[in-house]
Formats: C-alpha cells, structure tokens, sequence
C-alpha cells in the first residue's frame, strides 16, 4: 500500500517494525503537500509548510526510537489547524491581523504532541478567526474540498479536513466552536471528535469564543482519533476551565461490545424539511448499528431550534471580547502612519479584520453595550441552560444521540457568502452539542451526489470513549471511511 | 430589532473598528438580519431559569499565588509593530 493511504496506527505500527523511518514518510507527505495544494489548482490546505523543522523533527525522532525511547506518536506527521500557538513558527488563525504573527510560546495542544515525538508538517488553512463554516473567510484564501474541487470542504477547520481527506497527512488537530470539527469533517468523508468542554486545554488556542471553543482530533478511522484524543486531552493548569479528569486510553475500549446500547434519535434533527436523500443515508447508517445490538429510540429535545439564536449571540458576544486584544499596539497588523491612538486602533482592526469577523465583533459588542445584556447575553444563557436540560433529560434514557452532522453535502464555493444568515444556517444541527458542552462526532455515512455526508454520534459528558468504541465497531462493518476521493 | 445606520456607526466607534462610509448600508442590513434571527430566542419565557456559564457548571479553579512564568521580555516584544527602549510605541496620547 501507497504510504499515504497507510492510517495513523498503520504508520505507528511501521514505524514500530522498522518498515520505513520517520524521515521517509514525512518526506512523502511533504513531496505530497508540494504536489497537490499549491497553485491555482491546488487545494489551499496549507498556510504554512514547515518543510525544515518537520525533517529535523522526524530526524530527531528517528534518532529517538534507535535509541529505545519511542512512543506510538513519535515520528508521526501530523499538522496543526493555524489556530494552535506554534513556538516560533507563524500562526495566523487565517487572518491578515496575524499574517506576521510568530508565537513566543507553544499551546498545551502542541506541546503535548510535541513531547510525544509526533512531527508537524504545517499549519493548515481555516476560517478567519474560526468564523465561518465554509473556509471562504479566510485571508489565505479558500479551501477546495478534495472530493470536487468546485465544493467547499467546510469550515472553519477546513484546511485540516482538506488535507487529511487527500492523504496530504494523515490526521490532523481541529477546534471546534459551533460545528468546526464535525462539519468539514462530514463534508469530507472524515471521523471528526469534539470531546466534552475541558477536555483538551484551550491554552494556546487562539480563542474565538471561550465558553464553547474545544480542541479534537480529525483523522480518518475511529482508532486514529481515538490515538489522537490520547495525546492531545490532558489537565492544564493554565486553562481556567480544564478540568481535572483522568484521560482513559481510548484505543483500549474500541472493540467493546455494543449490544443492549441505546440509540436517541431526536425528532429534531429528522424534520420534515430534511432533504430525503440524507434522511435515507442516516437511517441506513442506523441500521448497521442496530446489527451491532443497538436499540433505537425516538427521542425529542425540544430546544434545539434555539440553537442557532443563543449561539449566535454567545460567540459574538465573547469574540468581541475575546479579539479587542488584536489592537496593533503589541503584535499583529498596525496601521500606517495613525493619528493618534484611537485612529491606531480602528485602522489596525478596520484593515486588519475581514468581513465576518467584522460582523459577529459588531453583533457581540451590540448584544454586550449598556442596556442590552440582560436581554440578549443574559438571555442566551439561559437557553443554553434548556438545551442542556433537554440533553440531561435525554440521557436518562439513551446512551447515544444520533443524527445528521449537515442539512445536505458540501455547497459550492461562493453560493452562500452572500448571505450570513443562510450560512448559519448550516451549523443548525451542531451548534446545540457546543452549547451545552457535550461531546459529538461525525463519521463517514454514504454519499449524497458523489460527496461524503456524516452521521452524528452525541454522547454524554466524558463519554469519548464509548463514542469512539461505537464509530468504530461501525468502521469493522461499513467502508464509507475507507473511501477517498478520485485522482488523489 | 432593526437598526439604523447611526446605530451601525455607534456601534462601529464601540468596537473601535474602522467600517467604510460606503459599507454602512451593507452592515445595516446584515446586523439587523442577525438580530432578527437572534431574538428568536423571546418566544422562550426563561423566567426562573439559571443563565449557564459554565457547560458543567465547574467553578473557578483557585491556585497559590506564585510567579510560575519566566522573564521572557524580550521574545515577547519581537512581535510589536513599534518599539522603543524595550517599551510598546503608540501615538502621543497625553498631551
């Protein structure tokens, strides 16, 4: 087999065997990057190619092993989406705000891979600030999905789907705020985790909006994020709101049984409007599980379509906040020649910032101005606390929830990014899993017109494992992840 | 709630954000779209319910009150657009 079309654990396992070094593999992939993902017909995954550092990283690690201290990480290209703090090397958050941006300091994130050997090949491509869920708004431009160069791969960590779905690497980190894990991870046939809120430490991780920002693995197979979640979960004490919880193996319970297990579908996320087609794909993928000993139940969680309302007050409101420290007085873009300081802050951002950040630092400075909170940020907490609620509830009698991850498989570059509202509508499905913190995964499914869609696998807090167990028992009998795109 | 373009423009000098005079229909238009979409949430009665701040309503973590970082000053200053004698450069802003 090809090395690229080798999974994580393969790679491991070769690595392990001698079967090939560290130096060679991570040369293929990079000989892969400059082959697919530049010029105008490349796929644009990548800001940053950190061609130099990754060949000293595998050499490092090839060095490593000969000297016994291997892990299963070491030696393993990866790449990180550009919202994650690198220590020397350029880290954008797809921004013109951070183009010349060179971190001082490493995230937990990476560190924690880091000290595991695993080598970075690169930083890849995202939404502007992690807003959007198409990767068009970002300042290094779009993102083409693998599986038809016309589609968007999703957003905002579309760059790492991109990437990983063309075996350009083999897995990649992702963040997720209101779907930006599992979305493009639907929209390009990958197995994508967002773990429970406090899982992964924030440190590090540019923050959009920190009360619903969670870092996960995007790969390929349920083993590979599951090898993945092992190593970037951890404590922090530099994350206010990590929390002190043991991190299990999550590659140990894969093969645990799943009979008796039970299965919510809420009847929101199967509405009558629902495109047949993906209705059909999601009951089909169902079904399997009720093969594996699965029982199904119809379930309701009455305040999901308050998602996209409360969201959407929530992310702005903590952005505008969160980004009023991109002033151009300490790092980042600062205007020419400004007038005085005030003139320095508005051009910097003015020029700095694109059109949707522009716009959700708008409706977050709104919702948070004098005389506002209470209806709006106020407000929207409060529903957070009903969807959370409706979840509790759910998961008195349920062990999964289970649904689409996308109303419908990937849209053309440019047929929503003129209209926000219609783009926001696409995160109707996993905004409400952020909201209330819970952890949710999206897995390959089927395909709808030649593109990948996803089945959504919600568990409750803590639940990872379990969840991962479930996609993978799932992968032993479907080969949709198997599947890659033509010509790559 | 609809908004006006001396809203957009208020709104606009709060999150000292430069908007071009020409782009103020366009933001208009957009801002008031989403707080349409927002206020969504007023058909909800939320009386009596606890606003959620926390997704497992954990609380602050308290920790001794040592120095745990090092003195890095001048990594960190590598990043400014604009310095002086190890210090940040701004416009006069005291006359």
């Amino acid at each position: 087999m090809a090395l690229h079309n080798l999974t994580l654990a393969q790679i491991s396992k070769g690595l392990e065997a001698g079967d090939f070094t560290s130096v060679e593999i991570t040369q293929h992939f990079l000989d892969r990057i400059n082959q697919f993902d530049k010029g105008e017909n490349g796929l644009n995954s990548f800001i940053t190619i950190s061609e130099k550092q990754a060949l000293i990283d595998a050499q490092a690690a090839d060095e490593r092993r000969a000297a016994g201290n291997a892990t299963q990480w070491t030696g393993v290209p990866f790449a990180h989406k550009d919202i994650f703090c690198t220590d020397g090397t350029l880290t954008t958050c797809g921004s013109k705000m951070l183009s010349n941006f060179v971190p001082p300091y490493d995230a937990t994130v990476v560190e924690n891979m880091k000290r595991e050997g695993a080598v970075c090949l690169g930083k890849t491509n995202m939404d502007e600030f992690a807003m959007g869920s198409s990767n068009e708004s970002s300042f290094y431009g779009a993102v083409k999905n693998p599986w038809n160069n016309e589609t968007i791969p999703g957003g905002s960590s579309g760059g790492s789907a991109a990437a990983v779905a063309a075996r350009l690497v083999p897995a990649a980190t992702g963040t997720d705020t209101g779907g930006s894990i599992r979305q493009p991870s639907a929209l390009c046939g990958l197995t994508g985790l967002k773990p429970t809120y406090g899982r992964c430490s924030r440190w590090g991780m540019i923050a959009y909006a920190s009360s619903l920002d969670q870092a996960g693995p995007m790969a390929r197979t349920a083993e590979d994020a599951a090898m993945m979640l092992n190593v970037m979960a951890s404590f922090d004490e530099k994350d206010s709101t990590s929390i002190n919880q043991d991190v299990p193996d999550y590659t140990a319970t894969l093969n645990d049984d799943l009979a008796g297990k039970v299965i919510g579908l809420p009847k929101e996320f199967f509405p009558d409007s629902l495109d047949g087609e993906m209705k059909q794909t999601m009951k089909a993928a169902i079904a399997e599980f009720e093969k594996l000993g699965c029982t199904v139940k119809e379930i309701s969680l009455p305040s999901t379509d308050l998602a996209i309302p409360a969201y959407y007050v929530v992310a702005p409101a903590e952005c505008s906040a969160n980004l009023s420290r991109m002033d151009g007085v300490r790092f980042g873009h600062r205007c020419e020649d400004p007038k005085d300081v005030e003139d320095l802050y508005k051009r910097s951002r003015g020029e700095g910032f694109g059109d949707e950040v522009k716009r959700r630092i708008m409706i977050g400075t709104y919702a948070l101005s004098t005389g506002f909170y209470d209806a709006y940020y106020v407000k929207a907490q409060k529903i957070r606390r009903l969807i959370k609620n409706d979840f509790v509830k759910a998961f008195e009698e349920v062990d999964f929830i289970m649904g689409p991850v996308t109303p419908s498989p990937a849209f053309k570059i440019g047929e929503k990014s003129g209209d926000p509202v219609e783009m926001y509508m696409e995160d109707k499905f996993t905004l409400s899993c952020n909201l209330a913190g819970l952890p949710g995964m999206s897995i390959p499914a089927g395909q709808i017109n030649g593109l990948p869609v996803g089945l959504q696998i919600m568990g409750n807090y803590w639940n990872e494992a379990s969840m991962l167990n479930a996609a993978h028992k799932f992968q032993q009998v479907t080969d949709f992840h198997q599947q890659a795109p033509a010509n790559i | 709630m609809a908004l006006d373009r001396s809203d957009v423009t208020n709104i606009a000098n709060l999150a000292r954000l430069a908007i071009a005079e020409d782009n103020i229909d366009q933001y208009q238009q957009e801002l008031s779209s989403i707080l349409a979409l927002v206020e969504q949430m007023n058909a909800v009665n939320t009386d009596n319910i606890q606003p959620l701040a926390h997704p497992t309503d954990a609380v602050q973590r308290l920790r001794s009150d040592q120095v745990t970082e090092v003195n890095d000053r001048e990594k960190f200053m590598a990043n400014a657009p604009a310095q002086e004698n190890g210090l940040f450069l701004v416009p006069k802003v005291v006359e």
